[in-house]
């Protein structure tokens, strides 16, 4: 089981549960779909970016598994007071724990909270759940509406 | 076949006749571990594990006999040709088909039905024609006749599901017309388990003159197939399915409704005569044979067929509604556990979700316990729209498959629950 205490924290198993900051955004003027054609699963990202490209709030709906869920959770909250130069250094530094070399610390540390999803890295497969979320942003802020997919 | 007591952590003690210990010896991966557990492999609906003696015969075929088929002015071109008809041969057999004629090599069931659409479909449907399917189809028995609705105007009519994955009732008698000009239908559902009654159905069917393509690829490797019983005009079915290699496949069909079609993919094989201004087609079934096949792979199926055939369909069926009644009356013990597809009629496939748990969530907790299941949508997204779900966990069986299989995902399933819970 310890490899699955791993991948399944407490936090994650706790903000799969309840979910924070889901819902519909009305003044959002950002927004992206997520889609992750291989297991179905989907996510609706909406965002208000101010004109000093700060995130002052976001929300997400949509429907996954624990790891996407709960990454989606922690993504808004983290997101909310960011501005996008901040949020796109988060998104390589996130993307560097789920892929990159176990060996090198750090980058864990400076994650917070998001250092949660260390576990995911043993399990390859899981590795897009928890981007999902992620991808969608980075579609969000890039410009207007677009598909985010994990493919 | 000796007689064996059924495993000693099975809680029933069901005497049975069915040596599956002995199988399991037949089978090398059964040898190993996965993340330190003995390898309780239920994913068989996705592929379906290799007998040693499919193995053998491949890398034996390649050691000793291989050369180009169909060419043979040298003594092992004529062998390899020779092992790769007798192999069509076992394969008419398995089926049933009157003359292995009617039995063309693709390379696997979705070529098989798109060799269909692609043929017969674009010669024979028009405007405003019906297709008529099933809301239990996989993808690939969907997609190929959505795209020939596209190129001919004609249009998909879909038999709905009952809330227990049957037919409902009267459905299929109700949406036969004479505007239906085909009918493509699983035999058996990969996501749902259902054996649909295609016998009644293809005689329905051909009574408003319809043709019918049965995707039997969930069925053959389940039960004993009967082309001619059946009465069908096509019948679709996966090698790697029915334990053979990966990359060949079958498509049966009647001899005059192969015969009357124009070829598939053109090339080498399928022609009989090629001049720059006119081109010839082989006979049936080299005519829709274009480019060198999978030699090895076809000899290996057959192979595989022989071994199945060793071991009696009737057999492996038997074997496996036990160990279906015996995996349904398990999960039901679980509350959080509710099963996709009840249908009175089931071939060993058991879909389920978990209360509180993502079907992918639960097959990365059974994967840490050695157990392979499928997690996601099954390439049947409309069934799962109509159940209401995104996705579910699968557990799908084989003649290889244990009691002891069963309890290792059941006890599997209680992790997911203390995690979850």
């Amino acid at each position: 089981m310890d490899n699955l205490r791993d991948l399944y924290q407490s936090v994650i198993l706790d903000h799969n549960k309840s979910p924070r900051n889901f819902g519909n955004l009305e003044d959002a003027n950002r927004s992206a779909e997520g889609y992750n054609p291989l297991c179905g699963d989907k996510l609706s990202l909406q965002l208000i970016l101010d004109d000093d490209e700060c995130v002052v709030d976001i929300r997400f709906t949509g429907m996954g598994c624990a790891i996407s869920t709960a990454s989606a959770s922690l993504m808004t909250e983290y997101a909310r007071g960011k501005t996008l130069s901040e949020i796109l250094e988060t998104m390589n530094r996130f993307h560097e724990l789920l892929t990159g070399n176990p060996n090198e610390q750090g980058e864990a540390e400076d994650l917070g909270k998001l250092a949660v999803f260390s576990g995911v890295r043993e399990f390859p497969a899981r590795v897009k759940c928890a981007t999902l979320s992620w991808h969608t942003l980075q579609a969000a802020l890039d410009d207007g509406d677009k598909v985010a997919t994990t493919e | 076949m000796t007689t064996t007591q059924s495993a000693p952590s099975a809680r029933d003690d069901t005497q049975t006749t069915f040596d599956v210990e002995a199988v399991r010896r037949d089978f090398p991966i059964f040898q190993q571990t996965m993340r330190g557990k003995p390898l309780v492999f239920l994913d068989s609906a996705a592929s379906a594990q290799k007998p040693r003696v499919v193995i053998d015969r491949m890398s034996d075929f390649y050691l000793n006999e291989y050369a180009s088929i169909h060419r043979g002015v040298y003594q092992l071109s004529e062998v390899a040709t020779f092992e790769f008809e007798k192999a069509r041969g076992k394969l008419a057999r398995f089926i049933n088909a009157a003359n292995p004629r009617e039995v063309v090599i693709t390379r696997n069931a979705t070529e098989s039905i798109n060799l269909v659409a692609q043929t017969w479909g674009r010669k024979h449907l028009e405007r405003d024609d019906e297709i008529l399917l099933t809301g239990m189809e996989h993808h690939a028995n969907i997609v190929p006749w959505q795209m020939l609705c596209g190129e001919t105007g004609a249009k998909l009519v879909v038999v709905p599901l009952a809330d227990d994955g049957s037919l409902e009732a009267g459905a299929y008698e109700r949406l036969l017309s004479d505007r239906t000009k085909l009918v493509a239908i699983a035999h058996v559902s990969n996501a749902l388990g259902t054996i649909n009654p295609v016998k009644e159905m293809i005689a329905s069917a051909h009574a408003v003159g319809a043709p019918v393509v049965v995707d039997g690829a969930q069925a053959a490797p389940h039960m004993a197939i009967d082309v001619q019983d059946l009465d069908c005009d096509f019948y679709a079915i996966s090698g790697h399915k029915i334990f053979g290699p990966s990359g060949v496949g079958i498509l049966y069909g009647k001899l005059a409704h192969l015969d009357a079609m124009p070829p598939y993919q053109g090339g080498g094989s399928m022609i009989h005569t090629v001049s720059f201004e006119k081109t010839t087609y082989a006979e049936v079934p080299a005519r829709f044979e274009a480019g060198t096949p999978d030699i090895a792979g076809v000899i290996g199926l057959g192979t595989a067929v022989d071994y199945l055939n060793g071991i009696g369909m009737a057999a492996i069926e038997a074997w496996e509604q036990e160990l279906l009644a015996y995996a349904t009356g398990r999960l039901s013990e679980i509350p959080q556990v509710r099963l996709i597809g009840t249908a009175p009629n089931k071939a060993a496939v058991i879909s389920f979700v978990v209360e509180g748990a993502h079907p992918h969530d639960v097959g990365s907790i059974l994967d840490q316990q050695g157990i392979a299941i499928r997690a996601g949508h099954h390439c049947a997204q409309p069934v799962m729209e109509r159940y209401g779900i995104p996705a579910t966990a699968r557990a799908s069986l084989a003649f290889y498959n244990t009691k002891r299989d069963i309890d290792a995902l059941v006890d599997a399933i209680h992790k997911v629950l203390e995690l979850f819970g």
